[in-house]
């Protein structure tokens, strides 16, 4: 899987082109109030077979993006593609279809369970709504989902109230897999839980993308989480992705000054790499090691998303911005093989792009089974 | 593949309880629970049991009235109705409690009628109406609300100055004046026709009234219950309203609609009595404790039993019915049993 940069590429089964989200504020009656851009413009493309992250701080909008590529939400403008087919202004009966194939597992596993169902009943939801087999068939489904998930099949008579965080979670997933889904959009997944159970959870995402041939969209806000899984990540702002690259040419060398700054603020990162050196289990990055990164601190405040945004997003943080960044908003670009940024003047162009090492789970999970 | 490893949950031995089994289980644990559901029953009972008590005990006919009947009290017969010689009252006083079961246990009222065997008889509207008038208006409020909640947009902003509307008057003014004007008429809603007089008249109204009082807290659960992710999950799944209605939406509100049920019973009951005191509810010759208080008034000075008789037993009905309601609230409410338990 790890060489479609060179001869095969994988086909795109989800996609979005020049997504917009607004949301209307202060409406009062009929008309007026102002509209919040969550999501501004977003085009991506998520290829079988590979995870997808999408970083960002908190109110980026990537739970804005990831609803609207699982069609919760309407969406204001720009299309959204799965499987070759545009869903953006399908109706929820036409949707029905296509929600076998692309499914989302919700961050709060305590929300996201109604407390009143069995688990059981909950898992089988979605086979009753499409109709799967009869009453022992489901049954039968439901058990095999629960092993799947690393549950036990005696759990299905149980209440969500009865379980960790962890296990619903679980539950959650096996609700999510019981349609054999192509595609599973993440929004933050692990961001509820103990970081113990994270690793857990998060190996149970890898084991699953093995099995399955599973494609992800892996949303988080935690830097760690989003490289340990992610083929290519997506760095958001202010509902704009700054960056897209693969994961570790990303970690390595960050074209955009908003990934540089978000990358600087995660400490976890360098010694992550340097005690796996220490474990034997992975060859340190040579740039992560000799380099160790500077803190950059951001200043200047977050422009108002309800305000008319112009020119660069994030050019009232960033400590590179000219005056070019003000006039012209920067498009999404390819500024080397394979890396995309929205900036007029990407970090990339003073050295050579770091030779990276491609593919899914290019490193081992540094999380050991319990 | 990798092998997940199956998590086992601490108590995998102990049997799954719903969070209704579970509330039961705390209601038959609750001691004010049983004891109010006691003395309810046994008042619903005894009440119900009227006819039997009128026809077979105190050989009466509560309905009719016995100005110059005579009646026996410790084997002297006496008149039900003695003339007043001094200035108080009606010109006449009734035969006041005689404590026997058979010759008016709580004396007469002051056309002469057994007040025993009609607080019995009043009793039975009374309970009907408030019972029935709850259970309309928790099954009526739970649907707008619901409805409202739900699908949210332009229904949820009509259903709203619907309930503002009937909200913004008081409610004994509100339903007074409905009595008024539908006392004298009857009621005529399309296919829906009560005549004039019918108990159902006093049901409908009492039940109109308070609808929005549950309705709007029902609408702001499923508001809530909408942003829920499990609803989200639902949807995302492709179920439809019907099936989110059914499996999502109704399970969660069924617990609050519970707890209002016994509550409201207590307030529409209180408001039965008020009406019906003023004389816009049950109508004459049939009785409710509103009436037999009404009844009462003229001869507070000289025979106060036949007013405070009603009055007591609305009281304890009331008081009970909110126990109950108090009970049914903290087994429902994981929260407020913590709360309890703190």
């Amino acid at each position: 899987m790890s060489e479609w940069r060179g001869a095969v590429v994988p086909e795109v089964v989800l996609s979005a082109q020049n997504l917009i989200k607004t949301f209307q504020l202060n409406r009062r009656g009929l008309g007026g109030g102002v509209a919040l851009h969550a999501v501004d413009g977003v085009s991506l493309e998520v290829r079988a077979g590979e995870t997808l992250g999408i970083v960002g701080e908190s109110g980026c909008g990537k739970s804005t993006l990831a609803r609207c590529l699982v069609r919760l939400t309407d969406i204001t403008s720009g299309t959204v593609t799965f499987g070759g087919r545009d869903i953006s202004r399908l109706s929820r009966r036409q949707l029905r279809p296509v929600r076998k194939e692309l499914q989302l597992v919700f961050q709060d596993p305590y929300a996201s369970l109604n407390p009143r169902r069995r688990v059981g009943d909950i898992i089988a939801e979605p086979l009753e709504v499409h109709g799967y087999g009869d009453r022992r068939a489901r049954d039968n489904r439901v058990r095999d989902l629960l092993h799947v998930v690393g549950l036990d099949a005696t759990h299905a008579d149980r209440y969500p109230h009865e379980f960790s965080g962890g296990q619903r979670q679980r539950v959650g997933i096996a609700r999510a897999l019981a349609m054999e889904p192509k595609v599973i959009v993440a929004d933050e997944p692990v961001s509820a839980l103990d970081v113990s159970i994270q690793a857990q959870v998060l190996n149970l995402f890898a084991d699953l993308q093995d099995q399955l041939n599973l494609t992800y969209v892996f949303i988080a806000h935690d830097l760690g989480v989003v490289r340990h899984v992610s083929t290519r990540i997506a760095v958001m702002y202010l509902g704009q992705i700054m960056e897209l690259a693969e994961s570790e040419s990303l970690y390595a060398r960050p074209a955009h000054p908003y990934t540089e700054a978000l990358l600087s603020a995660a400490p976890e990162i360098a010694s992550e790499v340097a005690a796996q050196a220490e474990a034997g289990i992975a060859t340190p990055n040579v740039t992560d090691m000799a380099r160790p990164r500077e803190r950059i601190l951001l200043t200047g405040d977050v422009p108002d998303p309800v305000d008319g945004l112009s020119g660069c997003v994030f050019r009232t943080r960033c400590p590179y911005a000219v005056e070019l960044c003000a006039a012209e908003r920067p498009p999404l670009r390819e500024v080397a093989p394979g890396r995309h940024a929205a900036c007029h003047f990407p970090l990339l162009t003073a050295g050579a792009i770091p030779q990276e090492v491609p593919g899914m789970w290019s490193h081992p999970p540094v999380f050991k089974h319990p | 593949m990798t092998a997940t490893s199956t998590v086992t949950t601490p108590s995998a031995l102990a049997p799954a309880r719903g969070p209704w089994r579970t509330a039961l289980a705390d209601l038959a644990r609750d001691r004010t629970a049983i004891a109010s559901f006691a003395i309810l029953m046994l008042i619903v009972v005894v009440c119900l049991l009227a006819p039997v008590y009128a026809h077979y005990i105190a050989h009466t006919d509560p309905f009719q009235s016995n100005v110059s009947g005579t009646t026996v009290v410790n084997g002297k017969t006496v008149p039900v109705l003695a003339p007043t010689t001094s200035g108080l009252g009606l010109g006449v006083t009734p035969i006041g409690p005689t404590g026997d079961v058979h010759h008016y246990f709580l004396g007469a009222d002051s056309q002469g009628r057994d007040v025993m065997a009609r607080l019995l008889y009043g009793g039975r509207n009374s309970l009907l109406i408030g019972l029935s008038s709850a259970l309309i208006c928790c099954v009526a409020a739970a649907l707008l609300g619901v409805i409202a909640g739900y699908f949210g947009g332009v229904v949820d902003t009509i259903l709203n100055w619907f309930f503002d509307v009937i909200w913004a008057f008081p409610v004994y003014l509100l339903a007074i004046s409905l009595s008024v004007v539908l006392l004298t008429n009857g009621l005529r809603l399309g296919p829906l026709s009560v005549q004039a007089g019918s108990l159902w008249l006093p049901i409908l109204i009492i039940a109109a009234v308070y609808v929005p009082y549950v309705a709007r807290p029902v609408r702001g659960q499923v508001l809530a219950l909408r942003g829920r992710e499990f609803i989200q999950a639902s949807i995302g799944i492709g179920g439809s309203d019907v099936r989110i209605l059914r499996r999502d939406v109704l399970p969660n509100i069924a617990p609050m609609v519970l707890v209002f049920l016994p509550l409201m019973a207590a307030i529409n009951m209180l408001t039965e009595a008020a009406l019906s005191f003023l004389s816009v509810g049950v109508q004459p010759p049939a009785a409710s404790w509103g009436t037999i208080i009404n009844d009462g008034l003229g001869l507070l000075y000289t025979r106060p039993t036949v007013a405070i008789a009603p009055g007591l037993m609305v009281v304890i009905t009331a008081v009970t019915l909110n126990l109950l309601g108090d009970s049914v609230r903290s087994a429902l409410d994981p929260k407020a049993r913590l709360r309890g338990a703190a």
